[in-house]
């Protein structure tokens, strides 16, 4: 079956020439055409993913496997890792029922790492905003710089039973906690500003009381007095990520579009817009398509309604080199990590960089640096220093 | 000092445990000086957290503030601040460290069981069974007025929601059976049938039916820390707390005292006496002789006492704006103000203010001592000075009378504060034999030498064997 991706169709067979070559050129404000990220959670993105994965259930849950596809992620060049995450289980048995908070992850996996950008899910429908500000900023401080934010939804109605609290009704309630969780978020992040800390021993000050902000905020259903209790983040705000139709316009950074159709596109106001492409590539173990049968045996691979690519690793370059016409980045979501992530690594990163479709981020870079986006001025930051004023 | 003889005393083999504070607030932490490193920077978390676990400590501890502070309603400016999440930034001292425990303080009346249960479990299974939880409350709207839930719980019933909290947070602890987890990829479903108990509680504070998502780690539950110092925090500590996290610990016969009153209470909760470790919090400083030692403290408090902070502090005590006094000059003329307190940190919370401006008024003129004298003198005092040779009697002396298990020390210089204690200190105490020369453990639960939780789990388990 051949793919539609935009305006294009493409059809996914062994492409003629094992390194096809694309002119390098610069992509909007940033210096690579195509960002590459990779959800990472679990064993792939098949609920029978871990049938197949080079290790047993009981070591999923440790940090040796964190760090294990993280650091290979990092090594492959990624730009950045999406780490999947509810509170509810990941699927129903007889698929994993296993899960470490994203946040923990993506902190142990920060200090695991140097450039890989790190993006938890946060779901914004129950937790406290207040908490979820600081969480991330930390993430961000420990990362130097490093952290995304995946904004999610928990509209299944289990859910306000785990947290004890009274549902979250309708989808409408759910877009509105998550609109006023980022904004508070966002207010909060920028509640200390970058110099709040002056140590200045003269005066025994270590902070100047007016470059921190009481943010006041008032959303539909709470209020958050601020300041922060972290100070601001490296970045200044964190790189948030929402898929497609999620928030309103100005509140995210990143757009994720499940399918990169022209209408959808044209929808997404946000600076970037990353297309959610799920993957089955050939391996040493069998082909794709006969991995796919392999596990379709146990569960069926759910249609997400998000782009498939399934072949080799030569298609799969032309399909992102390609993509890099309609979006700035695509999130990969593979079968199983542990077979398609080697060929990623081996086979496909290296052709697009050589290529110079994407590149591996710069050391000390930040993930909005990465990604071209400016580092956003404070908005609570006064006028110039009034010196012995105060 | 003389040595101790091991035959005279009810704990000859006492071994002192130590953990690490990096407070993060409070004027001890000495912040003008040059060596003053980075609060926020994770190279100084990993700095601390390594030089302790080069000491062989128990346990890498930070506190929690859900607001920053304030002082007459105005955000306090005079001392460090802004902390990272602790879960978050333990998480991440997770991968930089081997052995030692990573403790975080997390508030019971802003956070939800099902949620922060399995923030500590995360951290329990990153960290290879190392994590503790310092459990806390907070009883006032000040706080909550950064919260979704807003509004707060009066001092009795912050209690009893951390009590029910524990209650749902173990049973959540305890959902995955032994081994639910497949150990094959052949295995018909990746979790054994039956191996995940829905946990269902119901409760005056709590209403909650899921189906947990982490197993137990290596320690089988986060030990649990415990810092109340009433009456009621005590008997809470007794029935709950795996670790007292107290205020007890400068004067010999107060930590005797306040350990002799746990281990009765203890015994009331129905607990064996040994089954609670009582690490006070705790300022060391080091000098090579008596002489250096306290000489050392004298610019140490001049550098945490500031003349702004002896204002401050004084302030305080009078329930008054002193900042535009002299610190250096006389105690105040006025008499302290008696108010409400508000709940915000900065009010009045001093017991008998009266009582205590006679004392220093009394105290500041028989010494001649000026304002600033008379906070450094009289204000809250804590920690060891002494030699290291010295200290490790004295610290050794405490533990072989069952005052202390150890101690939770705060430095006052981050991020090298640690050093002495590690490089000069903890080598006095191990050639006494009274502090251990390697990690016997891989858990928090083995470096503290606790029992395992008994949980339901095992509850079931000793039943089956014995049945």
């Amino acid at each position: 079956m051949p793919h539609r991706v935009g305006r294009l169709t493409f059809h996914p067979a062994p492409a003629p020439a094992p390194h096809p070559t694309v002119p390098p050129a610069p992509w909007k404000d940033t210096e690579v055409p195509l960002h590459l990220a990779l959800e990472i959670d679990g064993d792939g993105a098949h609920p029978a993913a871990w049938r197949r994965a080079a290790h047993a259930p009981d070591t999923l849950l440790t940090p040796e496997r964190v760090r294990g596809v993280g650091t290979i992620a990092e090594n492959a060049g990624f730009t950045l890792v999406t780490l999947d995450d509810d509170v509810l289980p990941p699927g129903p048995a007889p698929a994993p029922v296993g899960r470490i908070g994203a946040v923990e992850r993506a902190a142990y996996l920060a200090a695991s790492t140097s450039t890989l950008g790190i993006a938890p899910v946060v779901s914004t429908s129950y937790a406290e905003p207040f908490h979820t500000s600081s969480q991330l900023a930390s993430l961000d401080h420990i990362s130097i710089g490093r952290a995304g934010w995946l904004v999610a939804i928990s509209p299944a109605p289990e859910t306000a039973r785990v947290w004890g609290r009274p549902p979250v009704e309708g989808p409408e309630a759910h877009l509105r906690e998550a609109r006023d969780s980022i904004r508070a978020s966002r207010e909060l992040w920028d509640s200390w500003e970058d110099d709040a800390v002056i140590r200045e021993v003269a005066t025994s000050r270590y902070l100047d009381r007016d470059r921190l902000h009481y943010i006041d905020f008032t959303g539909e259903t709470f209020a958050v007095k601020g300041p922060a209790i972290v100070p601001r983040p490296p970045q200044g705000q964190l790189v948030v990520f929402a898929p497609d139709g999620l928030l309103p316009a100005g509140v995210a950074d990143v757009t994720l579009v499940s399918r990169p159709d022209p209408a959808v596109l044209r929808r997404a106001d946000t600076p970037l817009t990353f297309a959610e492409v799920e993957l089955a590539l050939d391996t040493p173990a069998g082909t794709a398509a006969d991995r796919i049968a392999d596990l379709e045996r146990h569960a069926p691979w759910p249609d997400r309604g998000r782009l498939r690519y399934t072949g080799g690793a030569d298609g799969l370059v032309r399909l992102l080199t390609e993509l890099t016409s309609v979006v700035d980045g695509v999130r990969l979501h593979a079968l199983v990590l542990d077979e398609d992530l080697a060929v990623l690594s081996r086979l496909v990163l290296p052709a697009l960089r050589t290529a110079r479709v994407t590149a591996a981020p710069v050391p000390g870079h930040s993930l909005s640096t990465t990604l071209g986006l400016s580092r956003p001025a404070n908005r609570y930051a006064s006028a110039a220093p009034t010196g012995d004023a105060r | 000092m003389t040595r101790t003889d091991p035959a005279d005393v009810p704990f000859p083999n006492a071994q002192l445990h130590f953990g690490v504070f990096f407070q993060g607030v409070n004027h001890w932490t000495i912040w003008s000086d040059p060596a003053s490193g980075s609060q926020i920077d994770p190279a100084s978390y990993r700095r601390v957290a390594q030089a302790a676990e080069r000491g062989l400590f128990d346990a890498f501890f930070l506190g929690e503030g859900l607001r920053l502070r304030e002082v007459d309603g105005r955000i306090h400016d005079l001392d460090v601040a802004g902390r990272p999440d602790a879960i978050t930034q333990l998480a991440a001292l997770a991968a930089v460290t081997d052995k030692i425990g990573l403790v975080s303080t997390s508030n019971t009346t802003f956070n939800e069981p099902a949620d922060l249960a399995r923030r500590l479990s995360g951290l329990d299974l990153l960290s290879g069974g190392r994590a503790g939880w310092n459990v806390v409350t907070t009883d006032n709207a000040w706080t909550g007025a950064n919260f979704r839930r807003g509004g707060y719980l009066d001092h009795a019933d912050r209690y009893h929601r951390a009590e029910q909290f524990l209650t749902v947070a173990r049973a959540l602890w305890d959902s995955w059976s032994d081994g639910a987890a497949a150990s094959s990829a052949d295995a018909p479903s990746w979790s054994a049938p039956g191996a995940v108990a829905r946990v269902r509680e119901h409760t005056t504070q709590f209403d909650v039916d899921l189906a947990p998502t982490l197993p137990r780690s290596a320690q089988g539950h986060p030990v649990i820390f415990q810092a109340g110092d009433s009456a009621e925090g005590r008997d809470f500590a007794a029935r709950n707390a795996d670790v007292i996290f107290s205020a007890h610990g400068t004067d010999f016969d107060d930590a005797l005292a306040f350990a002799t009153d746990l281990r009765t209470r203890l015994r009331a909760a129905g607990r064996p006496i040994d089954d609670l470790r009582i690490l006070p919090g705790t300022e060391i400083i080091i000098g090579a002789t008596e002489e250096e030692a306290t000489e050392k403290k004298r610019w140490i408090r001049l550098a945490q006492v500031t003349p702004a902070t002896a204002l401050n502090v004084a302030g305080l005590v009078w329930n008054l704006d002193l900042s535009d006094r002299d610190a250096d000059g006389p105690l105040p003329a006025e008499d302290p103000v008696i108010a409400e307190n508000s709940g915000a940190f900065g009010s009045r919370r001093i017991a008998d203010p009266r009582e205590t401006v006679a004392r220093w008024r009394a105290q500041a003129e028989a010494n001649g001592w000026s304002l600033r004298e008379t906070v450094i003198a009289l204000g809250p005092q804590r920690g060891h000075v002494g030699t290291p040779a010295g200290l490790a009697e004295k610290f050794l002396r405490f533990a072989r009378h069952g005052a202390v298990d150890g101690f939770n020390i705060t430095p006052y210089l981050i991020p090298d504060g640690l050093d002495d204690i590690v490089n000069l200190l903890v080598p006095e105490l191990q050639e006494r034999g009274g502090y251990r020369t390697e990690y016997a453990g891989r858990t928090l639960r083995e470096h503290l030498g606790l029992r395992e939780p008994l949980t339901r789990r095992t509850a079931d388990a000793r039943t089956r064997r014995a049945g």
